[in-house]
């Protein structure tokens, strides 16, 4: 690893304002060390040319001193978001050699504030999945091994190539998105931030769309700063998503280091759910004990419908994909397999550019969408949604943010859980509540698990208020102090 | 619920998904297990709670009804996978 990638993205922003290095050095190094990661199959995509062109864009800003906030910072997209120009396939066979003719609204914010890209990250295919497995292009590996045992792991998912790369210092941040989990439990078994904004707060503009009413784009970093700088640039009101919230952005980066002192953290009380490790138990106390010795206090909540969380989100999760996914038909983008009609075109396009588990999905939602089923499935599960985001607040009436654990175990090895798909959904269990209420949330690493992976805690904030979540979150990262390092590192020497 | 292979090729049409009769027992099956799981919501009393179709607690806002967008014809068709006289080309719809 050399000196460059071993920066944060604050120690990089500020170097690069010295004039320690220059933006294309740090470039360079951020590509040499994508190129040391191939083999974890982190990128679908590498864009060294246009990285270093961005790199020599920034360096001519910053020569003249007016460089922009993040003015060569080298970012991993996840290959969910439309990239102009550059190849887009959401992990699908389906969407093979799509290049999009316009940019998504959050990877202009980005380039607009002078980060650089560096590729495209793979994912689960249409960011379905919690281990990268179901990518059509091969199964991300972990940078981490356990102790004593060289098997591969799955770095989580959905936006797991993005967290391994950060995880391997092959890039210095990278975007994800998070519908059930997909930014944070992928976050927690790398060993990085992961942060999901409340729901609109980032635009979903020419992101590829999964499940319209849980999707939100979020930062994915070594530390909870990062995260703040990235959550600026990214966010913003954004005329061309109706649902993205026409409210000012904050200076996230002020909450950091901000004291707890006073503030109320609820425990909830149904997150001890059963089976859940020792380990994952005993972390989570000690989240506990950090936050009350940084002065907050902490008071039990009730959040009852929270069993009900993972039904209720694979009905509506599955209905919502079943309509977004009507669209690859096999005429305006991506691949075609003929048919003798227009109808067996289609059938063969998607059945050809499926992979199993979204196929299951789409089925699924076909299903609880289809006349007969419609309310005892899809419009129960409505109702339930309700019950749940009506939880919280009742929650957020004793208490200003939620501490909990961010999945219930460490990584797994590629290939477990392959055979039972419920099995796979329980790993979202205390993330997916969160997108049903469209709140924030932020995993953040605070420890090693019996036999050397990272562990994350969740925090999750009223909606809006991802200043306080980023706040609690930097009191946990200094009482943590995680600095544990995984078994690969791109570009060491 | 425990979905039958009639079931499975009905949704699957419905989906536009082929689904080879061969494999239809075995994702009756993946899909029974799902669904009898996502039964338990069954449990919960949702008389009289409202249905919750997103979180935004905004109203969809309005704009002008003007023309803002257009004109890229050659963008659009650039991704198809086939294309004649500037139009998207399908097999023959109508005999």
């Amino acid at each position: 690893m050399t000196a460059l990638t071993g920066l944060t993205l604050a120690g990089a922003r500020d170097g690069l304002k010295r004039k320690a290095f220059t933006a294309r050095e740090l470039a360079q190094a951020y590509i040499a060390a994508m190129e040391a990661a191939r083999p974890l199959k982190a990128f679908l995509k590498e864009t060294p040319e246009r990285a270093l062109e961005a790199a020599k864009q920034s360096d001519a800003r910053l020569a003249k001193g007016n460089g922009l906030p993040l003015d060569g910072v080298p970012v991993a997209v996840k290959d969910l978001f439309c990239t102009e120009g550059v190849e887009t396939t959401a992990g699908s066979r389906i969407l093979g050699g799509f290049k999009p003719p316009y940019e998504s609204t959050v990877t202009s914010n980005l380039w607009r504030s002078g980060a650089v890209m560096l590729g495209k990250t793979n994912l689960d295919e249409f960011a379905m999945g919690s281990s990268n497995v179901t990518s059509a292009y091969g199964a991300v590996e972990s940078p981490w091994r356990r102790r004593g045992d060289n098997r591969p792991l799955v770095p989580g998912g959905s936006s797991g190539g993005s967290a391994a790369a950060v995880a391997a210092r092959a890039a210095l941040a990278a975007i994800g998105t998070d519908t059930g989990g997909s930014i944070r439990q992928p976050a927690s078994f790398c060993g990085i931030v992961g942060m999901k904004p409340t729901y609109g707060r980032c635009s979903r503009w020419g992101i590829v769309a999964f499940a319209s009413s849980l999707d939100q784009a979020g930062p994915m970093t070594r530390d909870v700063r990062d995260a703040a700088i990235m959550l600026k640039a990214m966010a913003g009101h954004d005329a061309r998503d109706s649902t993205s919230a026409d409210l000012p952005v904050p200076d996230f980066e002020q909450s950091v280091g901000q004291s707890i002192k006073g503030l109320k953290i609820g425990i909830p009380r149904e997150y001890r759910i059963d089976g859940m490790p020792k380990e994952i138990e005993a972390l989570w106390r000690r989240g506990i004990a950090w936050v009350e010795d940084a002065g907050a206090k902490t008071v039990e909540i009730s959040l009852p419908m929270t069993k009900y969380a993972l039904a209720t989100y694979y009905i509506i999760a599955p209905a919502e994909a079943s309509a977004n996914l009507a669209r690859y038909d096999g005429v305006r983008f991506g691949l075609r397999v003929p048919g003798e009609t227009l109808d067996e075109m289609y059938e063969n396009t998607r059945a050809a550019g499926f992979g199993a588990e979204v196929k299951r999905r789409v089925l699924i939602g076909t299903y609880v969408l289809s006349a007969g089923y419609y309310d005892a499935y899809y419009l129960k599960a409505q109702q339930v949604r309700t019950l749940i985001a009506r939880d919280f607040t009742a929650a957020f009436k004793s208490c200003d943010a939620i501490l909990t654990p961010t999945a219930p175990s460490a990584a797994f090895a590629i290939g477990d859980k392959m055979d039972d798909p419920i099995a796979m959904y329980l790993n979202d269990v205390f993330t997916v509540p969160v997108n049903l209420a469209g709140l924030p949330g932020i995993s953040v690493p605070a420890g090693l698990s019996a036999d050397g992976l990272p562990l994350g805690l969740q925090v999750i904030g009223k909606a809006f208020d991802e200043a306080t979540v980023i706040r609690v979150g930097s009191a946990l990262e200094a009482a943590a102090k995680f600095d544990a390092q995984p078994a690969f590192l791109a570009g060491r020497a | 619920m425990a979905l039958d292979k009639a079931t499975v090729e009905r949704i699957a049409t419905l989906a536009r998904i082929k689904v080879p009769a061969s494999d239809r027992e075995t994702l009756a099956g993946e899909l029974s297990k799902i669904l009898r799981w996502i039964e338990q919501l069954n449990e919960v009393d949702t008389k009289g709670v409202a249905p919750m179709t997103g979180v935004a607690s905004m109203k969809l806002p309005m704009r002008d009804d003007k023309i803002t967008d257009g004109g890229m014809r050659d963008k659009i068709l650039a991704n198809a996978p086939d294309r004649a006289d500037g139009f998207f080309a399908v097999p023959k719809v109508v005999e």
